[in-house]
């Protein structure tokens, strides 16, 4: 059951992703993209990580696509000409293909250890993944968080200086 | 059974993909988005991992991940803006400013 699940959101994932590169629209490939990433949430959650799978929808497929296909729409692209992609179809699909080729060579090739951190399917149930997250975030991550606090307020004053009219 | 060895080929696949659009699409947006995909793919390797190895730092290495490609949409689209604002396009063949 779990791995025809998996086989299943697989194959919606894999295809969306393509769509994402194959689409003349450009709203049509946000919408494919969209669906990626909620494929990604479910895998999230059969990962035990409900936590991930919530920001991942509200964040990703919330935030940040919201935020291209307002560009989109305000730039009023729409469809596209007859040639959508670039010279090189070939080579970017061999080197795609070679990419791929490597990182399954590195899978296959390491060992993945056993579980040696405490964090068991147990400790999930009992504590809860939202509480987890927020432990080590306010702990022994604080200084990062901190620094990606200031890393998105520097972003929002960039991009609405730069959007201005008169730079 | 489902192991972590198949989540990682997923996401090799998945970036895999996203590299294809990135080198082959001529429209900004389109390339941009093939990024988070590609951004999206390392997600699923560090959650599947950290899954798999019991270990929390991996799902807050995705937090901060999310973190920065939130600020990359935002001053990446304000970017695209405004080169559309002066060439009335967005495709990259015309980012050619620096060529000679």
């Amino acid at each position: 059951m779990e791995a025809l699940l998996f086989y299943l959101v697989a194959l919606v994932a894999v295809l969306s992703a393509f769509f994402v590169t194959k689409c003349r629209n450009t709203v049509n490939s946000a919408l494919c993209l969209v669906t990626t990433f909620l494929c990604l949430a479910v895998y999230y959650v059969m990962l035990e990580a409900p936590f991930m799978a919530a920001i991942q929808i509200m964040v990703y497929a919330g935030a940040i696509m919201v935020l291209i296909v307002f560009v989109i729409m305000l730039l009023n692209i729409g469809s596209v000409g007859k040639s959508v992609y670039r010279h090189g179809l070939i080579w970017a699909t061999g080197l795609g293909f070679l990419i791929f080729l490597i990182a399954a060579k590195f899978i296959a090739g390491g060992t993945v250890t056993k579980k040696v951190g405490t964090v068991t399917s147990e400790v999930v149930k009992d504590y809860g993944h939202t509480e987890l997250i927020g432990t080590a975030m306010f702990t022994e991550f604080l200084l990062p968080f901190e620094i990606a606090s200031i890393l998105l307020l520097v972003a929002i004053v960039g991009a609405v200086i730069l959007s201005k009219r008169k730079v | 059974m489902i192991s972590v060895y198949h989540y990682m080929i997923l996401a090799a696949i998945l970036f895999a993909i996203g590299t294809f659009g990135v080198l082959t699409r001529k429209n900004t947006i389109v390339i941009f988005m093939c990024i988070e995909l590609m951004l999206n793919s390392v997600n699923l390797t560090f959650i599947a991992l950290s899954r798999h190895l019991g270990n929390m730092d991996g799902q807050i290495f995705v937090f901060f991940v999310m973190t920065v490609a939130a600020a990359e949409a935002a001053v990446g689209l304000a970017l695209i803006i405004a080169f559309y604002r002066n060439k009335e396009s967005i495709d990259v063949d015309d980012f050619n400013l620096l060529k000679w």
